[in-house]
């Protein structure tokens, strides 16, 4: 069987594309984003019924729609767009053709049926177990059979994404080490295949439990080893968007690592530590000691946290440091004046940057301490901690990627260059208003996954404070502009991959001999700018900022913890 | 060289570390260490923690507990549906059910006692979250979770759950009545 070597060089940003590659990244985008429109209609009503003056949807549909809401959104959306990286970051990055691209078609058609018959599972109405499907609430078993579909053909994606991995080294593609975006996106694939090993040994005796084969699922390890998948699954995106974040600021800066070592052993870090994460979804159940909640929750000794307060200063600080060689080294923050708050690509990637550290790192290590979760656990504190990580942080640094794909893999011009513009501050903003009020209401103790904070037609009674009240409105409010904002995304890709002006793709071929350097000029040491021998003051100072906030942060919660009733 | 180049150093690993990023990896590491180390410190200094005290229960047991202790305790009912109101001798062990879609029995509690209060679910999972003062845990069926709590402040509690449990999750409410003895 003849093997396809017909690649084409992009004459815009000098990449190399395998032919199959480039058509699996485009259908693995496309689909993304169809389940992102699905996702974003759902969020609709589950945040219009969340919102009390509205309170839109009665309480089955609204529950129906939280569970295709969160389905379609943090694992069909998320993990299509995630193939989509793991084979641009091999095939594409490494100037190296696709290992296998049929086993790799047959994973997507897998992921395609999965995603249909979980989400037909749902629409019949008997599988409105939320995302989690905790036992023993049964669903139907399609449910869980889309979801197994699914996850093997993510699987097959990971083994593709590593088969040309071995392809490159093997035909000596590239020259050394992979690049440290290559790098990210391999850490992101070895996180999926224990997330997707995990979800295999808790999903498929659930399956056979829903049709009768297994007479009992213990819903302690249920939890216990769903959470390995569940929150496993996040730490896929982290390291995919951390790698994107990179990535841009290579594409847009032509930035290089800091030092190679440093942002590569953060990513390490997260291979060896991120999977005990699953331990803060069950710091308050039974059955658990102290000592297994301490040394899991906190990754090992916050060894995980440790390398996202890296990346959270390398990312920034390669940016800092390319701006300066540029000539931008006046003062602090000049580089971050006269950054390019004008193209999507950017501004998405710094605004996903800002949120995911700000708001959605420091709310997640707060409520992830042993103690302080008493406090936090299944408010909905918690589903605003996510949207800050999740959206704010995934998906806006994917949408941003998506500026800059549209162009260079699609090959077409972007309509509605203005909206573009605005487009990540819309979205951004909105979202990152939208977690910090969800949190607010959390600590007021409002439940997630709750039809009617008024808790109409219950014998007893209660009343949440009017404050509360106030924030949920402005959760539905924030909602709606966000949801906006991610219409706003839909609209100008699909409108441009249907209707851009086309540009040129250059000819398919023989892939070049030599490799180039496809991005800006070679940038070596930078030893000579920034303030007093350091060579990113300014990002050192927003980085001393981040801490000082978290401490203030960290000290209010074990402060209140500290003034409820004694527990233990 | 570039972050989507290969490292343009073959030995980049030789690369002398930033001075930015050593001095913010050694500040970030001891932060993340203190951190960890409150969780412990906590155990031993501090007043809101869970014990390791669990055990496994069927629901019909631990149903039977329950009702021994409202049986022996009830003081009065409240409502059309007649829940009872149960007044538990200080530091007893207390039996809260879990079920669709009731938090039972009502319990009135003496202020600045202690009690041991333990939870488990009949059917799905639940979540108690004491309101306001917002603490929340895990009720898990075929588990029986002990803990121990001294209310300091006489009142109104309400318990809501917060665990999706169907479609009356929103009508699942119990009540914990703080009573202040000495006033």
């Amino acid at each position: 069987m003849a093997i396809n070597r017909i690649f084409r060089t992009d004459p815009i940003s000098g990449l190399l594309f395998h032919q199959p590659a480039e058509t699996l990244m485009k259908a693995n985008a496309v689909a993304g984003v169809v389940a992102l429109l699905v996702g974003g209609l759902l969020a609709i009503v589950v945040a219009l019924t969340r919102w009390p003056a509205v309170h839109l949807a009665p309480a089955d549909s609204f529950y129906q729609a939280l569970t295709a809401h969160g389905i379609d959104m943090l694992i069909i959306w998320i993990i299509f767009f995630e193939m989509a990286i793991l084979y641009f970051c091999s095939s594409t990055l490494l100037r190296s053709r696709l290992a296998t691209p049929r086993i790799a078609w047959l994973g997507f058609a897998l992921m395609v049926i999965g995603a249909i018959t979980t989400n037909l599972a749902i629409l019949k109405g008997d599988s409105s177990v939320m995302m989690t499907s905790y036992v023993p609430m049964p669903a139907n078993p399609n449910f869980y059979l889309g979801l197994i579909l699914f996850a093997v053909g993510a699987l097959l994606g990971c083994f593709v994404f590593l088969g040309t991995l071995v392809i490159a080294k093997e035909e000596r593609t590239y020259e050394g080490s992979i690049p440290l975006v290559t790098f990210g996106a391999t850490t992101a694939c070895i996180i999926a295949i224990f997330t997707i090993a995990s979800g295999a040994i808790i999903l498929i005796p659930t399956y056979l439990w829903s049709i009768g084969l297994i007479s009992n699922i213990d819903p302690l390890m249920y939890r216990t080893i769903w959470w390995a998948l569940g929150h496993s699954s996040q730490q896929i995106n982290v390291s995919a968007h951390i790698a994107v974040w990179y990535a841009i600021a290579a594409i847009v800066f032509g930035a290089t690592p800091m030092s190679e070592k440093v942002s590569r052993m953060a990513f390490l870090l997260y291979i060896l530590f991120l999977q005990l994460a699953s331990a803060h979804h069950i710091l308050v159940d039974p059955g658990h000691t102290a000592e297994w909640r301490i040394f899991n929750t906190s990754y090992a000794m916050y060894l995980a946290v440790l390398a996202s307060m890296v990346h959270g200063l390398t990312v920034p600080g390669s940016i800092e440091v390319a701006q300066r060689l540029k000539g931008f080294n006046k003062g602090l923050f000049e580089w971050l004046r006269k950054a390019p708050w004008g193209n999507p690509v950017f501004s998405g990637m710094f605004i996903s940057l800002i949120g995911f550290g700000f708001l959605g790192g420091i709310s997640g290590v707060v409520m992830g301490t042993e103690q302080i979760n008493l406090i936090i656990h299944n408010t909905i504190y918690v589903p605003g901690h996510f949207h800050a990580t999740v959206v704010i942080g995934t998906t806006l640094a994917f949408m941003s990627l998506t500026y800059f794909l549209i162009p260079v893999l699609f090959k077409r011009e972007l309509i509605l260059p203005r909206l573009a513009q605005w487009q990540p501050y819309l979205f951004g903003i909105s979202m990152s208003v939208f977690s910090l009020v969800m949190m607010g209401a959390g600590t007021l103790g409002v439940a997630r996954r709750h039809w009617d904070m008024a808790f109409t037609g219950a014998p007893l009674g209660y009343e949440y404070p009017a404050t509360a009240y106030l924030l949920m409105g402005v959760v539905g409010i924030t909602a709606v502009v966000a949801v906006v904002g991610g219409a706003a995304f839909i609209l100008i890709t699909v409108g441009s991959i249907l209707f851009g002006k086309r540009l040129p793709q250059g000819s398919y071929g023989a892939p070049a001999p030599a490799p180039q350097a496809p991005m800006a000029v070679a940038i070596e040491g930078h030893g000579h700018v920034g303030i007093k021998g350091f060579s990113a003051p300014g990002t050192l100072v927003l980085a001393f900022t981040f801490l000082a906030l978290f401490m203030a942060y960290y000290a209010i919660n074990w402060k209140y913890l500290a003034s409820v009733w004694h527990f233990g | 060289m570039s972050s989507i180049l290969p490292p343009a150093q073959r030995v980049w690993w030789n690369q002398p570390v930033d001075r930015i990023e050593i001095t913010w990896v050694l500040v970030a590491l001891a932060w993340c260490l203190f951190m960890f180390f409150m969780m412990p410190l906590w155990h031993i200094y501090g007043r809101q923690n869970l014990t390791n005290e669990s055990y496994r229960i069927s629901p019909t047991a631990y149903a039977a507990k329950s009702k021994e202790m409202v049986d022996k305790y009830t003081v009065r009912t409240e409502t059309e549906q007649k829940i009872p109101v149960v007044h538990p001798p200080v530091g007893s062990d207390i039996y809260l059910v879990a079920r669709l879609w009731a938090w039972e029995p009502l319990l009135e509690l003496e202020k600045d006692k202690t009690y041991r209060l333990h939870l488990s679910s009949m059917d799905y999972q639940h979540g108690f979250s004491l309101q306001p003062i917002n603490v929340n845990f895990q009720v898990v069926p075929g588990y029986e979770m002990v803990v121990t709590l001294t209310p300091d402040k006489a009142g109104e509690y309400t318990i809501v759950c917060n665990e999706y449990c169907g479609i009356g999750h929103h009508t699942m409410l119990g009540k914990i009545y703080v009573v202040d003895k000495k006033g």
